[in-house]
C-alpha cells in the first residue's frame, strides 16, 4: 500500500531555475504583445486566425493533461479502486494543464478586457456557439480541478467540510471534460475550411474517445517520469494495465473514424499530401494501440514509456491537424508560428513543469511506496 | 445503488444524446430584407467604391507608395475591395470581382459568436458590436468567405467588416457608399427579392454574357449579397460547398447532443451516484 507524501528536496535546482527563466522570458514577450498587438508578435493572420496558442496550448495541451479525467473515469465510474494512488498526480497535471490553457486563451484573445463578460453576461450567451460551451466548461473545470486537489494543500480541519461535497465535485470533474473535450471537436465542424478527411459530424465523438486514450497515456507517462525522477518505483504492472485502456480507446477511434469515412466515400482521399498525412496519423494511432494491447510487450518501463509517448503524440497530432494542418483558408494564406510566439508557449510549458515539481516536493501528491517511507 | 441501476442511468444519458436531433428548419431571407447585387460584367475596376467605402467607414487610405491605393485583399483597414481575375491561358479574358461581407441569411459568424457581438438583423445586414466582442476570432475561423478581418496591429483590436453602411443609413442616406458612387451601377442596393428578380432578368436577357447562376441565391443557405459573372464562380474564388448553411448542420448536431441540457443532467446524476457508491467501497485510499 502506498500513501501520498511530499517528495521533499531542494526547490531551486539549476533545472528549476532554467524553467523559471524561460517563464520570465515568455512574460516579457507578452508585455510586448499587449503593447503592440498580435500582428507584430505572432505568425497569425486573417487566414489563420488561430495559431499554436490555441491549437497547441489549449486544444492539444488540455488533451495531454486529461489524465485526471481519464483516471477519474477509471476509478469512480469503472470502479477500479487499485488505481486510486494515480488519481491525484494525474489531477495535478490536469489542473496545471488547464490553468496554462486558460492563461493562453487570455493572451490570445484580442479584447481581453472584455473576457470577464463571458461568464457574467449570461443574458447575452449564444448557446449555438460551441466555443461558449468550451469557455464556460473550461473555466469551471479549472476551479473544480483545483478544489478537488485542495485536500493536499489545506489543513485537515478544512478538508472535513470539503469531504461531504467531494463526490459531487468529482462527478462534475468527469462531466465537464466529457462536455468540453467533445465540444473541442464540434468547434471545427462549422468551418468549411477543414479538409474533408478530418471534417466530419463525428468530430465530437472522435475528440472524446481520443482524449480519453490520450489521458490514460499521459497519466502513465507522468507516473513513469515522476517515478524515475523521485525514485518511487511505481507499480509497473498496474501502469501496463492502464496501457490496455489506451489501446481500447484508440481501436475504437480508428474503427469509428474509418467507418465514418467509408460511409461518406472517403472524401478528399487520393494522391495528395493531405492523404499522406491522414495515413501517417492513422498509423501513429495504430502503433501504440498494438503495443499497449498486450502487457507483455510493455513490461519493461522503457518500452512502456515509448509506447505511451507515441500514444500521447498520436492524440496530439490529431488535434493539431484538425485545428491547423488540415485547416486551409485558401492558397494566399500561410501560417508558421513566430519565434516570440513559440517562446511564449515554451515558457508556459516550462512554468507548468516548474509548478509541478514545486508542488510535488512540498505537498502530498505522489504515492510513496510504504517501504521507502522513513 | 445497484450497479445495474447505475448503468441504466448512464445509458439513459447516452440515449438522450442519441435521440433524433430535431433538424433545424432552413432559414429564409426576411421579407423586405435588403442586400446588394454585383454584376461583374459591368464593373470596370475603377475602385471608386473602395475609396467611398473607406471614407464612409472612417478608414484611412492605404497608399503604400504615397499616391495609389492599390488594395488587393480585405484587411483590418479595408471592408470592400475590387479584385482582378485573369485567365492564365488567355490574358484577354479578365473580370473584376468586388468582395465584402456577403451578409449570409444564416451566417456562420453569428452562430459561433459567444456573446452575440455579431448579429443578423431582420433588415438583412450582419452587424458588429465591439462591446461584447472578446476578440476570440472564431468568426474568422467559421466564415466560409474569409470576410471578417482583425486589427492585428492594434493593442485594442476590433473585428472589421462591411455592415451595409448602417451608421450612414441611420444618418439618412438611402444606400451604402459603394452602391451610391458606382459609375456603372455594377453594384446596386435594394430589397433582396427584387435584386434576385433583376439578376435572373439579366441572365435571361443576355444568356451569352453570364454563367447561368446567381451566386448567393442558394449557396451555403443563401446570402444577401448576390453575384452575376461571365466566369464560373469557383474560378473567381467563391466557395462551392453546397446549399446548406454550416450553422444548420452544427446547430442541429449540438442541440441534438445536449437536448436542452437534458443529456448533461442525466449524465451528472449517474456520475454522482457512481462516485458515491465507488468511494464508499475504497475509503482508505483517499486519506
Amino acid at each position: 500500500m502506498s500513501r501520498a507524501a511530499p517528495m521533499g528536496g531542494r526547490i531551486f535546482t539549476p533545472r528549476f531555475n532554467v524553467l523559471l527563466a524561460l517563464g520570465a522570458l515568455s512574460c516579457a514577450i507578452l508585455l510586448w504583445r499587449f503593447i503592440v498587438g498580435l500582428g507584430p508578435t505572432t505568425g497569425m493572420n486573417d487566414g489563420y486566425p488561430w495559431g499554436i496558442w490555441i491549437a497547441f496550448d489549449v486544444v492539444t495541451g488540455t488533451g495531454i493533461a486529461c489524465g485526471g479525467y481519464a483516471m477519474a473515469l477509471m476509478v469512480y465510474v469503472f470502479n477500479r479502486g487499485q488505481y486510486h494512488p494515480l488519481v491525484r498526480p494525474a489531477l495535478l497535471t490536469t489542473a496545471l494543464g488547464y490553468t496554462v490553457a486558460g492563461a493562453s486563451v487570455f493572451v490570445d484573445i484580442g479584447r481581453w478586457w472584455n473576457a470577464w463578460k463571458v461568464p457574467s453576461f449570461f443574458w447575452t450567451w449564444n448557446f449555438n456557439s460551441a466555443l461558449l460551451e468550451v469557455a464556460l466548461c473550461i473555466m469551471s473545470y479549472i476551479m473544480v480541478a483545483w478544489i478537488e486537489l485542495s485536500p493536499s494543500f489545506l489543513p485537515k480541519r478544512f478538508v472535513r467540510y470539503l469531504e461531504k461535497a467531494l463526490p459531487f465535485l468529482i462527478a462534475l470533474g468527469i462531466l465537464l471534460p466529457t462536455m468540453h473535450q467533445s465540444s473541442l471537436g464540434s468547434l471545427m465542424m462549422i468551418s468549411t475550411k477543414v479538409h474533408p478527411l478530418w471534417h466530419t459530424q463525428l468530430l465530437p465523438l472522435l475528440f472524446l474517445i481520443s482524449v480519453i486514450g490520450m489521458g490514460y497515456a499521459g497519466a502513465v507517462l507522468e507516473a513513469t517520469v515522476s517515478g524515475r525522477a523521485f525514485r518511487l518505483d511505481p507499480e509497473w504492472h498496474l501502469l501496463a494495465k492502464i496501457g490496455k485502456a489506451v489501446s481500447f480507446c484508440f481501436i475504437a477511434f480508428l474503427g469509428i473514424r474509418i467507418a465514418g469515412l467509408l460511409l461518406n466515400g472517403f472524401p478528399g482521399f487520393g494522391a495528395n499530401g493531405m492523404t499522406l498525412l491522414f495515413v501517417a496519423e492513422m498509423a501513429l494511432f495504430a502503433v501504440p494501440a498494438w503495443l499497449l494491447l498486450d502487457e507483455r510487450r510493455v513490461r519493461d518501463p522503457g518500452q512502456l514509456f515509448v509506447a505511451s509517448m507515441l500514444a500521447v503524440l498520436a492524440g496530439a497530432v490529431y488535434r493539431f491537424d484538425v485545428y491547423l494542418v488540415a485547416f486551409d483558408p485558401g492558397s494566399t494564406w500561410h501560417y508558421f508560428p513566430s519565434i516570440p510566439e513559440m517562446l511564449v508557449t515554451i515558457g508556459f510549458v516550462a512554468l507548468e513543469i516548474a509548478a509541478y515539481t514545486f508542488i510535488v516536493k512540498v505537498f502530498p501528491i505522489l504515492p510513496r511506496p510504504a517501504r521507502s517511507n522513513p | 445503488m445497484e450497479r445495474r441501476n447505475l448503468l441504466k442511468v448512464l445509458f439513459a444519458g447516452g440515449a438522450a444524446a442519441a435521440l433524433p436531433a430535431a433538424a433545424r428548419t432552413k432559414r429564409t431571407a426576411a421579407p423586405d430584407s435588403v442586400g446588394m447585387l454585383f454584376d461583374a460584367t459591368a464593373c470596370i475596376g475603377c475602385k471608386t467604391c473602395v475609396v467611398a467605402c473607406r471614407e464612409a467607414a472612417g478608414l484611412p487610405p492605404q497608399a503604400k507608395d504615397g499616391m495609389h491605393d492599390v488594395q488587393t485583399e480585405l484587411d483590418g483597414q479595408t471592408k470592400n475591395v475590387i479584385k482582378l481575375w485573369k485567365d492564365e491561358k488567355n490574358p484577354a479574358a479578365f473580370t473584376y470581382v468586388k468582395q465584402q461581407c456577403m451578409h449570409c441569411i444564416d451566417p456562420a459568424c453569428v452562430s459561433v459568436c459567444m456573446l452575440g457581438a455579431l448579429k443578423k438583423t431582420a433588415g438583412g445586414p450582419v452587424t458588429y458590436d465591439k462591446d461584447t466582442c472578446i476578440g476570440c476570432r472564431y468568426c474568422q475561423v467559421a466564415c466560409p468567405f474569409n470576410v471578417p478581418k482583425f486589427e492585428w496591429n492594434s493593442a485594442t483590436p476590433q473585428i472589421v467588416k462591411c455592415d451595409l453602411c448602417q451608421a450612414r443609413i441611420a444618418r439618412g442616406a438611402t444606400q451604402p457608399a459603394c452602391t451610391e458612387v458606382c459609375p456603372r451601377k455594377a453594384i446596386i442596393y435594394g430589397k433582396r427579392e427584387e435584386l434576385l428578380r433583376e439578376a435572373h432578368r439579366r441572365i435571361d436577357a443576355h444568356p451569352r454574357f453570364y454563367v447561368d447562376k446567381v451566386y448567393g441565391e442558394d449557396e451555403l443557405g443563401g446570402t444577401s449579397v448576390l453575384y452575376l459573372a461571365s466566369v464560373p464562380f469557383t474560378k473567381l474564388g467563391f466557395p462551392d460547398k453546397g446549399t446548406r448553411s454550416s450553422p444548420s448542420v452544427t446547430e442541429s448536431l449540438q442541440h441534438g447532443l445536449y437536448q436542452g441540457m437534458l443529456t448533461p443532467a442525466i449524465l451528472y446524476v449517474g456520475l454522482a451516484a457512481a462516485v458515491i457508491r465507488n468511494r464508499k467501497k475504497d475509503k482508505e485510499g483517499d486519506e
